[in-house]
């Protein structure tokens, strides 16, 4: 048999057609839906009076919209048309027998937060979502990536995905990470180096000693950010951290099929002769802390440097520099360091799970922010925050001079009430510092938590090493 | 699903790289449960100021491109959010095709749902229908979806490449959940293989 990477191992389970020119129905294993994406696509299946094809595989949990305030359960928190949106996935998946899990319920979080802690997300399988982050699943060794609405429609009414097969990228992690250097500044590197279309046409597979060495919450944030380089998606090889983090969840298999279902997935690797169509190789110990300073994810540069001048690039990337320049209101040869932030944002799917906010803890504790910065936390879902709570990590954060949120994506991309202010200069463990992305004229610095915590006390984009 | 078969108009230059979905269509017009009446907030945040006029010198502003039904940018286009409302908004507001020497993934296939062609072209050639987009209303180009070829006002014709099952979507207008139930059957044996084979899904 010739040698297969990972992906083209979950590709060759799926494929439930292969028409002459390559056209594959792809067969989908997991579809979380969210209250944004999903409302057309519902519609859709009522007006051609089509149903659900698999209830029983289709995941509802409403995350953009929902207030993270204290007092959410008051419907005046949200705006009229927000909650017409989060009323509309509560009818949709009362009426088409979907798991839901409503703002009311604790379990309730970001999609991609709640599918892996609930256990719906294991290895091998494929897993969609309208919503580009779904490539977070891939952390688990599933091949998961976002779709549009339309193709939302496509897999409630089919289970199945008109698709290509993709190209394999191997992206190798060597060696050990320094102290203070974190899965988000590995998935940042990746794609400073990459740019933000290098992955186009790609699935990503990441591996190496420094992956292997991270955690499945870091793994989860590495897979998060491969959309952000462009790819279709990104995966790691499941192992025994995988299969440690899966067992006993709610929807995991259990006794005889869960050794079935282990059996299978120690088969899911990529074989040591399988062709790759490119590689790139980072050494672990050459990532730094690092901070964007631009208005892309590829706009990249460890701490200790300076803002880069427009016309250190090449091509259109000198306009767009200078645009970015522009709006993030910043000065070529300034020190990072010395820019002066007015708001600090911990959560997101990128970075809104337990081990992010311990890590954030531990540059807080005994620490206070700095006077008159905004600073919150979101933890990633309900789960996250009473764990957190219960480790002492909230009463930190409260201490500190944080607010201590409930579970949402919040201030990533605000459409719910947490945005920024025009000129408003945000530390963020998000994954997006587009333009008006966290609010209309806000500016964001995407970083690691432990990052963001030391910018919090310092009031400034900060060394985290400088602390520890 | 509408059909592409061949358009001739008037193409808006927007020369930026990595064009993203939040520039297409900011979150807060996500809000909505219907996929029209988006092109009003279509690059809402280039379009208007904080009183919400136009910002004269923005593109869809000026007369001349009011009506441009072809959209030419620069590198990775489209990249950002699956949100469908981008290419929604950019439909609503008369554009059917977007060229650029690149796009995002999930933007482009959004594109084939929603009766748009998306084109990707080498730089030099974007580069000589840039300028002639510059020219306005008196350089109108010409694209042929069946033919595969982009004409400029001055003549120069470019080939373009698009999947042969997309092509045959998007110049028919076919709804493709259709075209997948006709597939059904498959679909039923191989539910019931993995349900042998993994049962644990």
């Amino acid at each position: 048999m010739s040698p297969k990477t990972l992906y083209d191992k979950i590709w060759d389970a799926h494929v439930a057609h292969e028409a002459e020119d390559g056209t594959c129905l792809l067969y989908i294993d997991r579809h979380l839906v969210h209250e944004v994406t999903s409302p057309q696509a519902f519609e859709g299946l009522r007006m051609t009076g089509r149903t659900v094809r698999r209830p029983e595989q289709t995941i509802a949990v409403p995350d953009h919209n929902v207030p993270t305030t204290l007092d959410r359960a008051n419907a005046e928190t949200m705006t009229e048309d927000s909650r017409i949106q989060v009323a509309a996935l509560d009818k949709n998946a009362k009426d088409f027998g979907l798991h839901y899990y409503p703002v009311s319920d604790v379990r309730q979080g970001i999609v991609h937060i709640v599918g892996p802690e609930q256990g719906w997300t294991l290895p091998g399988m494929t897993v969609v979502c309208g919503d580009s982050h779904t490539a977070t699943h891939g952390a688990f060794g599933a091949l998961a990536h976002g779709i549009g609405t339309s193709e939302v429609e496509h897999v409630l009414a089919t289970q199945t995905l008109i698709q290509k097969k993709s190209k394999n990228m191997k992206v190798e992690i060597t060696g050990k990470l320094r102290p203070g250097v974190t899965a988000k500044d590995i998935t940042l590197s990746v794609i400073g180096a990459t740019g933000t279309a290098g992955g186009t046409g790609y699935v990503i597979e990441y591996c190496g000693e420094a992956i292997r060495d991270l955690s499945m919450e870091g793994r989860m944030t590495v897979c998060n950010m491969a959309i952000e380089g462009g790819a279709r998606a990104g995966l790691i090889a499941p192992d025994e951290k995988t299969f440690e983090y899966c067992k006993g969840r709610p929807h995991a298999p259990k006794g005889a099929q869960w050794e079935a279902a282990l059996e299978w997935w120690k088969t899911l690797y990529s074989d040591d002769d399988a062709q790759w169509d490119a590689v790139i190789t980072l050494k672990g110990e050459d990532i730094a802390p690092v901070v964007t300073w631009g208005t892309s994810p590829e706009d990249v540069l460890p701490i200790t440097a300076v803002v880069p001048a427009a016309d250190s690039f090449e091509g259109g990337k000198v306009g767009a520099a200078q645009r970015s320049l522009d709006y993030m209101d910043l000065t070529p040869g300034t020190p990072l360091s010395d820019i002066n932030i007015d708001t600090v944002f911990i959560g997101s799917c990128t970075n809104g799970r337990i081990e992010d906010l311990r890590a954030a803890a531990e540059i807080l504790k005994g620490k206070k922010k700095k006077d008159g910065l905004r600073a919150m936390v979101v933890p990633g879902s309900g789960l996250v925050r009473a764990q957190a709570e219960e480790e002492g990590l909230a009463q930190i954060f409260i201490d500190a001079g944080f607010e201590w949120r409930l579970a949402g994506c919040s201030m990533c991309l605000a459409m719910n009430p947490d945005q920024l202010a025009p000129g408003e200069r945000c530390a963020a463990t998000s994954n997006r510092n587009f333009e008006g992305r966290q609010g209309r004229g806000g500016r964001t610095h995407l970083m690691s938590p432990a990052m963001a915590a030391a910018a919090a006390i310092t009031g400034k984009l900060t060394d985290v090493r400088d602390l520890m | 699903m509408d059909k592409f078969t061949t358009l001739s108009g008037i193409a808006a230059p927007l020369p930026l790289v990595n064009i993203d979905t939040d520039m297409i269509i900011p979150k807060q017009f996500l809000k909505t449960i219907k996929r029209s009446g988006l092109g009003v907030n279509l690059f809402d945040e280039m379009r208007y100021d904080d009183d919400r006029n136009e910002i004269a010198d923005f593109v869809l502003n000026q007369t001349k491109y009011r009506d441009a039904q072809i959209l030419v940018a620069g590198d990775n286009f489209g990249c950002g959010s699956s949100r469908e409302h981008a290419p929604w908004a950019i439909k609503d507001f008369g554009i059917t095709c977007v060229i650029a020497p690149s796009f995002a993934d999930i933007f482009y296939n959004n594109c084939f749902k929603n009766g748009i062609l998306p084109i990707a072209l080498p730089q030099d050639q974007v580069d000589v229908l840039m300028k002639d987009a510059e020219n306005g209303s008196n350089a109108r180009i010409e694209v042929d979806l069946e033919a595969q070829t982009i004409t400029s006002s001055d003549g120069d014709t470019f080939s373009f490449e698009v999947d042969s099952f997309k092509k045959h979507c998007l110049i028919n207008g076919l709804d493709d959940i259709g075209l997948t139930m006709e597939k059904a059957a498959s679909i039923d044996t191989f539910e019931a293989e993995a349900a042998q084979s993994r049962p644990w899904v």
